[in-house]
């Protein structure tokens, strides 16, 4: 079986599982946020549900609209406070005690094997520490509440094999672009992605949750990396213990195999209107910017915080641009504080935003108006995204965001190294 | 609701949840606000279509993007009757179902049928009917018990499911 099936095996109690086979799999954890949580709840009571079937394993966080920016979107927050209350959860990430919500699933919750959902697309972002983990609607996590378990179709899973060392500055994030491109927006509809090969087992845990996160701009159930010693060092440094490692079977099989060269990988940028429309950064032209925004469960983790900060220390964001960091929790916000990531930043001209989604889904903080143009380490570029349907966002990693933010027009990073 | 008629409303590909219902409505939670602002990313004058076809026919990747399930709802409150596709994403696909929206994946939909054309749906046969071009698609069927999710809805079911086991 391959590390997919491996998973969706244990959590159905069967010995073996193979794609096309129908389980239901008992659900480690539920998530759900400030935007798909309110349905939730009001679905669960529907149901009839009185209590969730596991209090330590139903984890709520603010994360879309924080600090709330309407009386509608106190009015979200209060209910998930509420409930939270009521149900006498452990886990509620309230305004100022979290972040974004699969950051704070990655620093206090997933663990390999282990089967998750969130109410939420980017929930597949925890394939980084071999979860299963996909994202699923409001209704169906009520039911989960209710249950604990969920049916599953076990996907068919391809296979990518990263070969080689990816060359500084281009990051993770340019792999993903890269292979969304290739396989276009549905290229890999209902399937699972794995990730292997040497560029991903040199990555860090933070890369590879920026690989995970994307699969879903290809349609894909779940992302995942098959853990090694950088996971189990993760874990343990977050206290993430104890922790089963699954592995696949030696002679694993996946339905397709795909292979890149990580040396040969380029900056790239996904331009409007589609995650699937990336163009190596060379090839594009010039493009006049007037936001960059590093930030979001994609790229607003320490590592991206203290590229942005290299590359921007001892320069100015150009005037005419606004730039904005936003810290994906708490943790990353002390952390980059810490090390002067966000000095460097704020003398440079960026706004340092609290942690929260951002603009980046088009409801809160930093939008768009009709005509301007954006360049975001985010995850989704589509017609309306940030702000105004007349808006453009383009898609890069934070090396490519930040250097952005010094020219005024999108530009390789690799041309304005320090 | 084994079978379904009505007119067809064309869109093409990659409708997405974001143009469907954008992010900054998704602070509200009544359905009928949802309702009221569904396809405001992409077509101005949906509501107006929709006067006299109900059906959604659209090309590939339907429902890509977010998981807010509020994308199918608001498409259903706005009265939308069902929505057929070359493919669906998964997550909008899901949604759609629990909430009672039916909809149905048929390869080649897009290309065969056109605006307006008088459409006769068997779910359980897996058949699509043109009437206006006399033409018959054929797809796969719906099974018995995702068609009694999708005429409920997931909340009914599980409702149901809860009393069955009680009993």
């Amino acid at each position: 079986m391959n590390i997919i099936e491996k998973v969706m095996a244990k959590a159905s109690g069967r010995r073996e599982v193979q794609a096309g086979d129908i389980i239901e799999a008992k659900i480690d954890k539920a998530m759900m946020n400030d935007i798909t949580g309110p349905l939730a709840i009001e679905a669960f009571k529907e149901m009839g549900g009185k209590d969730v079937w596991d209090k330590n394993r139903v984890i709520i966080v603010l994360d879309h609209l924080v600090p709330a920016n309407s009386d509608q979107s106190a009015n979200l927050h209060r209910i998930l406070r509420t409930f939270a209350k009521e149900q006498d959860l452990k886990y509620f990430y309230d305004v100022g005690r979290g972040g974004v919500c699969h950051q704070m699933m990655m620093e206090n919750h997933a663990k390999p094997g282990e089967m998750i959902v969130g109410a939420d697309s980017h929930t597949c972002t925890y394939g980084a520490v071999g979860a299963f983990a996909t994202g699923i609607g409001s209704t169906e996590i009520a039911s989960v509440f209710l249950t604990g378990k969920l049916w599953f179709k076990v996907p068919k899973a391809v296979n990518i094999i990263v070969n080689g060392k990816l060359n500084p500055p281009v990051a993770p994030k340019d792999l993903i672009l890269y292979t969304i491109g290739q396989f276009k927006a549905d290229g890999a509809t209902y399937m699972g992605v794995n990730f292997s090969g040497e560029a991903v087992h040199n990555m860090s845990v933070d890369g590879r949750m920026a690989i995970c996160n994307m699969v879903v701009e290809m349609g894909a159930k779940n992302g995942i990396v098959e853990p090694d010693e950088k996971t189990v060092e993760y874990l343990k440094a977050r206290n993430l213990v104890p922790f089963e490692v699954v592995k696949e079977d030696p002679k694993a099989a996946y339905d397709s195999v795909v292979e890149h060269d990580a040396s040969k990988l380029e900056p790239m940028v996904a331009c409007p209107p589609s995650v699937d429309n990336v163009k190596p950064v060379s090839e594009i032209g010039s493009v006049e910017i007037d936001q960059a925004v590093i930030g979001s469960c994609t790229n607003g983790r320490l590592e991206d915080l203290r590229i942005a900060a290299k590359t921007l220390n001892g320069r100015k964001v150009k005037k005419g641009v606004r730039a904005l960091a936003i810290p994906a929790s708490q943790e990353v916000y002390i952390d980059a504080m810490r090390e002067g990531v966000l000095e460097t930043l704020v003398k440079a001209g960026v706004l340092v935003c609290d942690p929260n989604c951002g603009p980046c889904y088009g409801g809160h903080l930093g939008l768009l108006a009709a005509g301007e143009t954006c360049v975001s380490s985010t995850n989704r570029n589509f017609i309306g995204r940030m702000g105004s349907p007349k808006a453009k966002v383009y898609l890069a990693s934070p090396a490519t965001v930040a250097t952005s933010a010094i020219t005024g027009k999108i530009t390789d990073p690799r041309k304005h190294e320090a | 609701m084994d079978v379904m008629k009505g007119k067809a409303l064309k869109y093409g590909d990659g409708v997405n949840t974001d143009v469907i219902i954008p992010g900054k409505y998704l602070v509200y939670t009544d359905y009928k606000d949802l309702a009221k602002y569904a396809m405001d990313g992409l077509d101005p004058d949906f509501h107006k279509k929709l006067g006299e076809r109900k059906i959604i026919v659209a090309g590939r990747n339907f429902g890509c993007g977010s998981s807010r399930e509020q994308a199918p709802i608001a498409l259903k409150y706005a009265g939308v009757q069902c929505i057929l596709a070359d493919s669906f994403a998964r997550i909008f696909y899901r949604n759609a179902i629990n909430i009672g929206l039916p909809i149905l994946e048929c390869e080649g939909v897009s290309t065969k049928v056109d605006d307006g054309d008088e459409l006769r749906i068997d779910f359980k046969e897996g058949l699509v009917e043109d009437a206006s071009k006399k033409i018959k698609l054929k797809t796969k069927p719906t099974p018995d018990f995702l068609l009694e999710i999708m005429e409920k809805g997931l909340v009914e079911y599980m409702k149901e499911k809860k009393k069955r086991s009680k009993t």
